[in-house]
């Protein structure tokens, strides 16, 4: 039984903790709304982009012209991951969700006898898969610097992917990053980004029905369109992990600080009744103290 | 004049969505002149100033490369990012010149790639000495 005195302290250290988390998961409310807002913001660039890539994919069409990273090297045998999991912890199973999602999939793909790399962007996914696929990381990136995500960090991780394309370093890319579902849901997703999948975004009727003029010419657009694509799509995903993360940190800030009151109760009540019994003792001792005399 | 409608977009945000009568855009293959009825047109921007006139009002925004999807209703002009000209900050050109110059430095490209590196630098100088002029 623990004495009073300890009970007290115990009480007060709950309480400082349920403050923290608290004031955590304030932190994380306010960032989200951020974060959601950036998604929403972001959405008109990557929902024109695939509606221009739609459309120019059908001009095109699948003859030789067709850039590599769209088509592919013909091969399947090496595929690359690209894990995007938060740097931050301390945000429920956010990040070992997305790691335990991409973890099943290189053993799969290890199963099929096919050469699995990882590229791990942000710091947990790394700390998860480095117990596991040590030899398999590639590179990391590493985001924690960063305040506010922009283009530029996804176009960075971009370029880096295309550089590995262009060496012939692997033959598929698939993105993984969780998908904003809502503040309670984030779901694991895996994108695959080269060869870049046909887009079914329909073109709107008006465009689709428009005969285009291309300058300088389709395949030229079409080149230099794919890359900007795939950072479109690591931006976005980038986007969609922060949202997620803040979300997933809010509702894990909000259990912990409702475990915590909940402790706290059950706390102030063992200690009232234990301050109760200790009363209840010494009158007994004053009163059978007086009777004997 | 008949109006269109012009929506400007970056990666990170909508900045323009309204209608406008004129709208010049730095096409790779030279300036380009956006009207209302504009033939369906698909084109790459280089890194330059975009001019939007509507009612009379003219405003100019600066783009680094993307590309333009027009129709004879609107016209849709995707950047890799774009600021007005009165917010644009001079050291952002130049850490982009710093950048592409080092890149081309660095490392050994393939021909085709240089090429375009170095036309993407001289394109980024052309338009520094523009904005400074400005």
């Amino acid at each position: 039984m623990p004495s009073l005195k300890d009970l007290k302290n115990r009480i007060a250290s709950v309480k400082a903790t349920q403050k923290i988390t608290k004031a955590m998961k304030m932190v994380a409310a306010a960032k989200l709304r951020r974060a959601q807002e950036a998604a929403e913001a972001a959405r008109p660039y990557s929902q024109r982009m695939s509606a221009v890539l739609a459309n120019i994919a059908q001009a095109v069409g699948t003859d030789d012209s067709a850039p590599r990273l769209m088509t592919g090297t013909g091969q399947d045998k090496t595929h690359l991951l690209v894990v995007c999991t938060a740097e931050r912890g301390l945000c429920g199973g956010f990040n070992s969700q997305i790691a335990r999602f991409a973890r099943d999939h290189v053993r799969k793909l290890q199963g099929q006898g096919k050469t699995v790399k990882i590229i791990c962007v942000g710091k947990k996914g790394y700390d998860i898969l480095r117990r596991d696929f040590n030899a398999l990381i590639i590179d990391r990136v590493d985001l924690r610097d960063v305040k506010k995500i922009g283009f530029v960090n996804a176009d960075e991780i971009g370029k880096r992917i295309i550089g590995l394309f262009d060496k012939g370093e692997f033959d598929v890319c698939t993105l993984f990053y969780s998908e904003f579902k809502s503040v309670i849901s984030q779901v694991p997703t895996a994108l695959q980004l080269i060869p870049a999948a046909a887009p079914t975004a329909e073109a709107s009727a008006e465009s689709a029905a428009a005969i285009y003029d291309y300058e300088p010419d389709a395949g030229e657009i079409l080149n230099d369109l794919i890359p900007r694509n795939i950072s479109v799509q690591i931006f976005r995903a980038l986007l969609e992990n922060v949202a997620g993360e803040m979300g997933a940190k809010m509702s894990a800030m909000d259990n912990a600080t409702r475990n915590a009151g909940e402790m706290i109760n059950k706390l102030t009540l063992s200690y009232n009744r234990q301050r109760q019994a200790q009363i209840t003792k010494e009158l007994i001792e004053i009163i059978s103290g007086a009777e004997a005399l | 004049m008949a109006d269109f409608n012009f929506e400007l977009v970056s990666p990170e945000r909508l900045l323009v969505s309204e209608t406008v009568s004129e709208v010049v855009l730095p096409a790779t293959d030279g300036e380009m002149t956006v009207m209302a009825n504009h033939a369906p047109t698909m084109t790459t921007i280089r890194p330059g100033i975009v001019t939007v006139k509507a009612a009379g009002k003219t405003t100019r925004y600066v783009v680094f490369g993307g590309f333009a999807d027009i129709l004879p209703s609107g016209c849709t002009l995707l950047a890799e990012s774009a600021v007005p000209v009165e917010e644009f900050d001079r050291t952002m050109i130049e850490r982009r010149i710093e950048e592409a110059r080092s890149h081309l430095a660095n490392g050994d490209h393939a021909d085709e790639h240089k090429t375009r590196l170095e036309q993407f630098l001289s394109e980024l100088t052309h338009l520094n000495g523009v904005l400074v002029a400005a």
